[in-house]
């Protein structure tokens, strides 16, 4: 567990991927005692199949958000809940662009890259809206994402006349599915690449180094020199983005624009793969990997959960929870209550 | 008028508290004129219209003062609407399932609220941890119970409730109809239970120790904390009221749908973070009114209405128009905060 | 008036008419020793300044004395209370009488100038609040100390002056008969600060017994009868104002004995080369911090800047590196003429700054030595020009080593260094950018004796390889050691430039205190050229 004060419970925990892993490894666990076929892969017409390959293929969108949301929170401290939402407007602005303005269409009525970029150039649009307000005015994360949370729906409803836009053309289906004779599922390339890409970006620029310490200390970062105000803005304009490309691919997977489901509770689940690999939810150092590797253990859970009959609208209850249970234990009020106890009871041990 | 106020404000006749309660009541006032006269004919100046907007959000109200409570402090609960959905959906079960009685239907919502008020309370208060995270996995929490309880709709067929829920009170004036015969206005009795609550809340947050209290915190916490306010536990407490409202506000929701399903109430905690904002009342706390809210609540029911009426606009309107109104008020509030602010360091 | 004065007291009088006495005060925290064996007294109707300079201990006493930290030993006692007493929290304080005004004035802007001056204990009428009482108390208490206030408007829309009399009105309302103020006039213009005098003298009249806590020398000799002064902990002395002329009150400040005539003289030599200008600054300014001044600083000088805590040395050195906006005046590096708004300008026009405050301007804790080394370079260069791994292991590597920063590895985070290795990790950044002007504000603080000295050692190497330093240091013997002139600043404004033969403790300690107003000093903003070094 990463805390600022360098304080780890575990003397193990020295490594800072020791959470993600324990939670996805416990995930797992859960999963084998309860299917034994879990691990089970086969290859069905031409492609993998499995409840590993289902997890890793549905997790997609889910690391795509992961990402950029760890970027958020390293910069600002804060997490942006319109994810979801602007994924729906993204895929909505595609979905009709391709469709030519009907609610059905079984040909590319433009260009696919063109219906794509206006997606992405939208939902990069909402990370600088979102951007703007938290960096420029100075608004609570939480509070300024808040406003796009509900109204992104509402313009997603509005891009695709109230109506589902279907886009039934096996070019547009390639996104979500699978590219000509290939095993495995396209998302999976997507998202791997969206990692690959923001780590180069990362460690090629300073961007990673920038956002960390301005997450860590603005003032001292300021006095080297630091525009921590163009820092955090670019966070939430790649956070959008990235929602953008998300949003396309969860449309590509039902070649359709759905503006009420798409991407739903999608923003709760970011932020638990953010926690679940380390990140400190109120900013500073951050660990990609390890919210990617969170992004897959809460699939896997989702998974685990689905298997256990429990139905999807019951599944925010268990999420709730372990989201809980991971703040409060990064609560450095927490953390010095179980300390003064522990050194009551060393106390006590030692006065006896 | 939009002119004298702006004079007002510079002579500092009016403080900038004020300044936006007036700004509020105005855009009210403004928007409820334009319906009346441009849908006059589709029936929107009839005074039942007016007594609608208090109907159908009887229970928004109740919800918003809530909400306006904790945001004095400086904090924020999201997970309202869920609550409410539990509520609704815990009532039918009982009622229907259960066989129990309108009474108990009562008291389990109450509990309910009361229930999130003290969990999110203490972690909020006595961990300091952040209530939008919080409050966000009491929204997951509450959504997803609701659905454990049940994920098919249930109706409320229990008589005896149906009676409250259809009990009305005839106002002293009303129109006229084409025949001649006078149709008076009505109410329901959740509109004067919201009423009640918005002047105990409101003589509570203005006369009593405990509402001035919020407000110290809310302005600068610290210094509540030197003059020796129990930051703490008043903090905690603004919780345990705001999910008591919740389940109150919830109940009253209830008697209006009569139903418990699962996407119930979805956007309620936005409805009502925008009326107190809209209301007047700073997400940085320390400053803030129910009545404000009240006018807040009235001001997004004339969109539904306008919009409603309209009967071309997809029902997503609203909450666009909602959500922009919500933006212009944080981005108002932001810049006279920064204006504020420089004028207290010179 | 408050209301006990009318009161006849059944009180235990200390024998020798003090107010309050505090005997033998120890508190010590992990590691230091922050107060050592500490008297201090109060009498009625008196203004006592409590002064010292950083780590002197006056926070920490008055802490001590208003509950905020526990009484760990000695003797509290005041005269209306037969015993000792143990303040265990501000609110116990108050009960007993002592009220603390703070500089950040606790009290709620959002609520209104009454309701501030009742909040916690309004009267009320049938259990509800009454708000005409309240407002009419206030009205009363606002008038009888002289504050012009409305009762009803809004605490935020009043001057922060206003404010600070009002935390005073309450606390006098709440008859205290100890009154704290912790550094209130730091904020103030001329004016407000009169107003506030009047009111502290009128209070004293009345029988309050004041303590005053300020590093601002003038106002100290206006207003107080008599002055405490700690250092390092310890008590110096408790004087009478009448028999402190200012320059032994620096001295003692400083920790020198003033009689000591065998006197530090300057080791540096002016150079006999052309002055090649690096810095000419000329009326910058920034409003509220430090009053306009002219500094000219010459290639390979080493210039020192000194006064008493709060005299605005760094406040003087951030508007020069753009920490703090200019709002007036114009400033010239290497003869051309910048505008620098931001750090990252200063940066760019050759200037590097280790800030006062390391913990809070300086280390990025989380990140590593490495990474902190670095940082401003690779600011420098750009978000697109990352530096390879390599380069940056060696530069680190190369500081380390150079400076001798105790670290197991480059990759640990600099938060677990020592204080004394942090302010060497962050040197080593600010050398890294091969500065033409280096600011150092204090590198020497809080740090051991041999680091100490190893840094002064490289400021003179520094000098000699041509570049231009601006010191600033309380210890005037190691400006001495280092400096070929020395600034000197007091209550925010410039008051001289010595150099030469002025360059002896003495004569730094006596400007400090303000004996040498005719020396070409104040220059401002109207005058031509002024005094140039």
């Amino acid at each position: 567990m990463n805390t600022k004060t360098g304080l780890d419970w575990k003397k193990l925990a020295h490594s800072r991927f020791l959470m993600p892993i324990v939670c996805l490894l416990l995930v797992l666990l859960v999963n084998v005692i309860q299917t034994p076929n879990f691990f089970a892969i086969s290859i069905n017409n031409g492609v993998l199949y499995g409840y590993l390959i289902d997890i890793i293929n549905r997790a997609s969108e889910l690391v795509i958000l992961a990402v950029g949301m760890t970027l958020v929170t390293a910069a600002s401290g804060g997490q942006d809940i319109s994810v979801g939402a602007v994924m729906a407007v993204a895929a909505g602005i595609c979905c009709q662009i391709l469709s030519g303005g009907a609610v059905s269409t079984n040909q590319l009525m433009a260009p696919m890259f063109i219906a794509i970029l206006a997606a992405l150039a939208a939902s990069a649009l909402c990370g600088a809206f979102n951007g703007f307000l938290v960096s420029v005015l100075g608004i609570q994360p939480m509070v300024a994402t808040l406003i796009l949370f509900t109204a992104g729906r509402g313009i997603a409803q509005l891009v695709t006349k109230g109506q589902i836009t279907y886009v039934r053309v096996d070019s547009y289906k390639v996104m979500g599915g699978y590219i000509d004779a290939c095993l495995i599922p396209t998302p999976v390339f997507i998202a791997i690449g969206v990692v690959i890409v923001v780590n180069l970006i990362l460690k090629k620029t300073a961007l990673g180094l920038y956002i960390e310490s301005v997450g860590i200390n603005g003032s001292a970062s300021r006095m080297v020199g630091l525009n921590s105000t163009r820092i955090k803005f670019l966070a939430y304009v790649i956070l959008g983005l990235l929602s953008g490309v998300a949003g396309v691919v969860a449309s590509s997977r039902i070649y359709s624009a759905d503006a009420n489901n798409i991407g739903l509770n999608l923003e709760m689940d970011a932020i638990l793969a953010v926690a679940l690999g380390g990140n400190s939810l109120g900013g500073g150092k951050f660990n990609l990997m390890g919210s990617v590797i969170g992004a897959y253990t809460i699939q896997a859970l989702t998974t685990t959960l689905y298997a256990m009959k429990v139905s999807a609208d019951q599944l925010p209850v268990y999420k709730a929870i372990v989201v809980i249970i991971i703040v409060v234990l990064q609560s450095p009020t927490f953390q010095k209550k179980v300390r003064t106890i522990r050194h009551g009871k060393a106390v006590a041990v030692n006065a006896g | 008028m939009l002119d004298k106020l702006t004079q007002m404000k510079k002579e500092k006749k009016l403080s900038a508290v004020a300044f936006l309660l007036m700004i509020t009541i105005l855009l009210f006032v403004v928007m409820y004129s334009i319906g009346m006269f441009v849908f006059s004919s589709k029936g929107f100046a009839k005074p039942q219209m007016f007594m609608n907007l208090f109907i159908s959000n009887a229970g928004l109200i109740v919800i918003g003062c809530g909400m306006t409570i904790v945001m004095i402090t400086g904090g924020i609960d999201i997970s309202v609407g869920s609550v409410t959905a539990l509520v609704c959906m815990v009532a039918a079960d009982l009622m229907e399932n259960k066989g129990m009685n309108g009474t108990m239907a009562l008291l389990s919502a109450l509990l309910i609220g009361l229930a999130f008020g003290v969990v999110q309370g203490y972690l909020i208060a006595y961990l300091n941890i952040q209530p939008f995270i919080v409050t966000l996995a009491g929204l997951f929490f509450g959504r997803g119970m609701t659905a454990v309880v049940s994920t098919q709709m249930i109706a409320v067929k229990n008589p005896q409730f149906l009676q409250w829920a259809n009990a009305k009170f005839n106002l002293p004036f009303g129109y006229t109809n084409k025949n001649g015969a006078f149709i008076p206005a009505y109410i329901y009795p959740t509109v004067i239970v919201a009423l009640i609550v918005v002047v105990i809340i409101s003589v509570m947050l203005r006369r009593s120790n405990f509402g001035r209290e919020l407000y110290a915190i809310g302005g600068n916490q610290q210094s509540a904390l030197m003059m020796g306010l129990n930051v703490r536990k008043v903090k905690m407490l603004a919780y345990v009221l705001d999910g008591l409202l919740a389940g109150l506000g919830g109940f009253l929701f209830f008697l209006n749908s009569c139903a418990g399903f699962v996407e119930q109430a979805k956007g309620l905690e936005m409805d009502a973070i925008s009326a107190a904002v809209i209301g007047g009342t700073l997400l940085s706390g320390g400053v803030g009114t129910v009545v404000g809210t009240l006018f807040g609540v009235l001001i997004k029911g004339t969109i539904g209405s306008l919009i409603t009426t309209q009967g071309t606009l997809s029902s997503w309107w609203v909450r666009i128009v909602l959500s922009a109104l919500l933006c212009f008020f944080i981005v108002l509030q932001a810049i006279i905060a920064g204006v504020g602010g420089k004028k207290l360091k010179n | 008036m408050p209301e006990s004065d009318n009161k006849q007291r059944q009180v235990h009088r200390m024998s020798d008419g003090l107010l309050l006495s505090m005997r033998g005060i120890n508190k010590t925290f992990p590691g230091v020793r922050a107060l050592s064996n500490v008297d201090f007294s109060l009498r009625g109707g008196e203004i006592h300044a409590l002064m010292g300079e950083n780590g002197a201990g006056k926070s920490t006493l008055i802490k001590v004395l208003t509950g905020v930290y526990g009484l760990e030993s000695g003797e509290i006692r005041m005269d209306s209370i037969g015993h000792p007493i143990v303040n265990r929290s501000p609110q116990e304080a108050q009960a007993n009488g002592i009220s603390t005004v703070y500089q950040e004035v606790n009290l709620c802007p959002n609520l209104t100038v009454a309701e501030n001056l009742f909040i916690g204990r309004q009267p009320k009428k049938c259990g509800l609040i009454d708000w005409k009482t309240i407002n009419q108390k206030s009205a009363n208490i606002l008038k009888n100390l002289d504050i012009s206030a409305e009762p009803k408007k809004p605490l935020g829309d009043c001057s922060l002056a206003i404010q600070q009399m009002i935390a005073i009105a309450r606390a006098v309302d709440m008859q205290c008969r100890v009154l704290i103020l912790d550094e209130p006039t730091s904020s103030l213009d001329d004016e407000e600060v009169a107003k506030l005098f009047t009111l502290m003298k009128k209070l004293r009249d009345e029988g309050v017994g004041i303590i005053f806590v300020t590093h601002f020398l003038e106002q100290v000799y206006e207003v107080c009868d008599r002055i405490t002064v700690l250092r390092n902990g310890e008590l110096v002395g408790e004087y009478e104002i009448e028999t402190l002329p200012r320059v032994k009150l620096v001295a003692k400040m400083l920790g020198k004995d003033f009689d000591d005539l065998a006197d530090i003289k300057s080791g540096r030599q002016g150079s006999e080369k052309p002055a090649e200008r690096v810095i000419e600054a000329r009326g910058l300014t920034h409003a509220g911090t430090i009053k306009p001044f002219n500094l000219t600083i010459n290639k390979g000088e080493v210039i020192g800047l000194t006064g008493l805590l709060g005299s605005g040395r760094s406040e003087l050195v951030r508007t020069i590196y753009g920490a703090d906006r200019p709002t007036g005046g114009t400033l010239k590096v290497k003869g051309k003429a910048v505008t620098i708004t931001k750090p990252l300008d200063a940066m760019k026009n050759g200037m590097a700054y280790l800030p006062e405050d390391r913990k809070k301007d300086g280390i990025i804790s989380d990140l590593s030595v490495k990474e902190n080394i670095i940082l401003a370079l690779q600011a420098k260069r750009g978000l697109f020009h990352l530096m390879s791994r390599k380069e940056m292991d060696e530069a680190a590597d190369r500081f380390i080593d150079l400076l001798e920063i105790k670290t197991p590895d480059r990759e640990k985070p600099v938060g677990s260094l020592s204080g004394g290795n942090q302010q060497k990790v962050i040197l080593g950044r600010w050398l890294l950018t091969n500065p033409d002007y280096l600011i150092l504000d204090e590198p020497t603080r809080g740090i051991d004796i041999g680091t100490k000295m190893e840094i002064q050692k490289l400021v003179l190497k520094m000098a000699d390889e041509g570049k231009t330093i601006t010191f600033i240091s309380s210890e005037i013997d190691e400006m001495l050691r280092t400096c070929s002139h020395i600034a000197v600043l007091r209550d925010g404004k410039m008051v001289g430039e010595l150099t030469g033969e002025e360059l002896t403790q003495a004569y730094i300690m006596q400007t400090i205190a303000g004996n040498h107003p005719g020396k070409a000093a104040v220059e401002t903003a109207d005058e031509e050229g002024g005094a140039n070094v």
